[in-house]
């Protein structure tokens, strides 16, 4: 017990180790995998997304058009981006907030 | 005059087990006389799903069997993948995986230091080994976006690339966890109320070992020298790796081992960022798969095991996962009968159990 | 193109090729089950010095498979899965959990066999859950 009493009294007096949220916010990784966003204006509705997702979270229809994205299904693992071939959905770092907003 | 029996059912809901596991325990007074699994309260049917989803979704499928070692179930239907489809894995892309796949060996050996040490009541190495595996976590998120399911073996290598300076960050994690680790291990080698409660715990000996087929640091901790990762697979050919191994077979050997392969990790990842060669990342997979294949991969709990059998089309025939905690259930039940009530739970952790994996 | 070596047995000679493997040192890997339509195709692999050794059984639906799990301890529990999920008959078992040990008493009987096809959707926003075949 005595080997970690050096290291638990050093915890004592060092400034604490997490961080003091909502005050201070995390800033996230650059590559980080947060949550799904698309750009609607280079998307052509092809669907390649929706066959590809491995959650089934996709649903596209070329008529009429539309984009729906089930966010409680997403595993966020960015197989869509990846496969999107006019490379309208992109990753955003930040963590996605609930209910998909 | 004989004790009285009675028969404890020990979980599933347990606060020291992380995971639901059913032991039915017949005792006689405080002593364990004989051990009975029951388990199944976590099982998806992730056998059946990979059937129906096309071969590249499965990647997703089954990394998601565990979440401590789910870059290695990635890596391993991979290699069985790309042995069917012949697509050769350019060299930068093996040293990547090798990387990825020690930094998750470090941090489940820390996970597991962790929960160890809250089974028999020190709380304090508890927190800071779980303290010291964030800085992993860490690295993990800001090299391949994710902290637990990282997502980044494809069939043909890897989907991201470690940029310089972020080498330069997994070397600095890994030099500031070797000093951390410098603190805990006079603690676990040395400290006498650890040895009380870990040494002559949970012995088998090496003849039992074999015959039940125990796996990882259970097998090695009882002189068996088995370490799947010495035959090459993946950047392992350049990267020689020697098997560690203890002669006690109880607890103790255990915990040993699996500080030893903390050290042995940190070495390896290093010398994996020092000779990573540059080029591609991946390379072209043309075609379906077709035939079948088995191929192995050293997790950190053991050697896992996938047979995957292809027909042709876009769909798998048949995948088997054999884990490793599954392999180390026959033991477990060799270790339980003779010893107290109270070492069930540390002799339960020893072998590193991961239900999840367990059922699939 | 891949396959793996694998030396065909029937059920006769199982239990003697198996003790054979025993007393040559070899350590149990798994067994492996496919369903190929009218029967099964069932693998053992064993282990030694990093080397696989396979043999292949085919199983008519109908027949009982004998267990080893007097020979080698650790099948049993690869050989209570099989009979969980595949529903083929197991006999001699070591410890017997009777079809229960991963499957619950509501559960489809033998769900990785190819005449299982139940599905179940789950649509969110409270509807209820929708079971089809």
């Amino acid at each position: 017990m005595v080997n970690l009493l050096k290291s638990v009294i050093g915890n004592v007096f060092s400034k604490p180790g997490t961080r003091r949220y909502p005050v201070e916010k995390r800033i996230p990784f650059a590559g980080s995998r947060g949550h799904v966003e698309m750009d609607p204006s280079t998307c052509v509705f092809c669907g390649i997304c929706a066959r590809k997702c491995p959650a089934n979270a996709l649903t596209v229809s070329r008529d009429p058009k539309s984009w729906t994205l089930e966010p409680y299904r997403c595993i966020v693992c960015g197989h869509c981006a990846d496969t999107c071939p006019k490379k309208s959905i992109t990753m955003n770092p930040n963590h996605g907030l609930p209910g998909g907003v | 005059m004989p004790g009285s029996k009675s028969i404890i059912p020990f979980g599933p809901q347990h606060p020291v087990f992380p995971e639901p596991l059913q032991l039915r325990l017949v005792m006689e007074d405080e002593k364990v006389v004989e051990a009975l699994p029951a388990i199944g309260y976590v099982h998806r049917g992730i056998e059946k799903l990979a059937e129906k989803k096309e071969y590249t979704q499965n990647i997703f499928l089954v990394e998601r069997i565990c979440g401590i070692c789910s870059f290695m179930h990635a890596l391993a239907y991979c290699q069985g993948i790309e042995e069917l489809m012949a697509v050769t894995v350019p060299d930068r892309a093996r040293y990547l995986r090798v990387i990825w796949s020690e930094l998750h060996r470090l941090h489940s050996h820390l996970l597991w230091l962790g929960l160890l040490a809250d089974s028999f009541g020190f709380e304090s190495l508890f927190m800071q080994s779980w303290r010291s595996r964030e800085a992993i976590m860490d690295i993990m998120e800001a090299t391949a976006g994710g902290r637990v399911i990282i997502s980044t073996c494809i069939i043909g290598g890897t989907r991201r690339d470690i940029s310089d300076e972020l080498l330069a960050g997994v070397l600095k994690t890994v030099d500031d966890l070797e000093r951390e680790l410098e603190i805990i291990r006079p603690v676990v080698f040395d400290d006498y109320s650890v040895k009380q409660r870990l040494v002559g715990v949970g012995r088998i000996t090496q003849e039992q070992a074999h015959d039940l087929g125990a796996v990882g640091p259970v097998a090695r901790a009882c002189g068996i020298a088995m370490d799947f990762r010495t035959t090459g697979y993946s950047a392992y050919k350049e990267i020689k790796v020697s098997p560690v191994t203890e002669t006690g077979g109880d607890a103790y050997a255990r915990a040993l081992v699996r500080v030893r392969e903390m050290y042995q990790s940190i070495d390896i990842v290093r010398q994996a960022v020092r000779d990573i060669p540059a080029g591609d990342i991946a390379a072209p997979a043309k075609g379906n798969p077709e035939g079948e294949v088995i191929s192995r991969v050293e997790q950190p709990r053991g050697e896992v095991v996938y047979y995957i059998k292809g027909d042709g089309t876009k769909h798998l025939e048949r995948l088997r996962v054999r884990t490793p905690t599954f392999a180390n259930m026959a033991p477990l039940l060799a270790m339980l009968p003779g010893c107290e009530l109270a070492n069930v739970p540390v002799i339960v952790l020893s072998i590193d159990p991961c239900i999840s994996c367990t059922e699939r | 193109m891949g396959s793996i070596d694998a030396i065909e047995i029937s059920l006769d000679n199982l239990l003697q090729e198996v003790s054979g493997k025993h007393r040559q040192g070899y350590r149990f890997v798994t067994m492996t089950c496919t369903d190929v339509g009218d029967g099964y195709d069932i693998l053992y692999h064993f282990d030694k010095d990093y080397e696989l050794f396979n043999l292949r059984l085919y199983l008519k639906k109908g027949e009982e498979l004998p267990s080893i799990s007097s020979i080698f301890f650790a099948a049993l529990l690869a050989e209570n899965e099989i009979k969980d999920l595949f529903g083929i008959p197991v006999k001699d078992l070591a410890i017997d959990y009777g079809g229960r040990f991963l499957l619950t008493e509501d559960a489809p009987a033998a769900p990785m066999g190819k005449g299982c096809s139940k599905s179940i959707d789950i649509r969110l926003q409270g509807a209820p859950e929708e079971e089809g075949k």
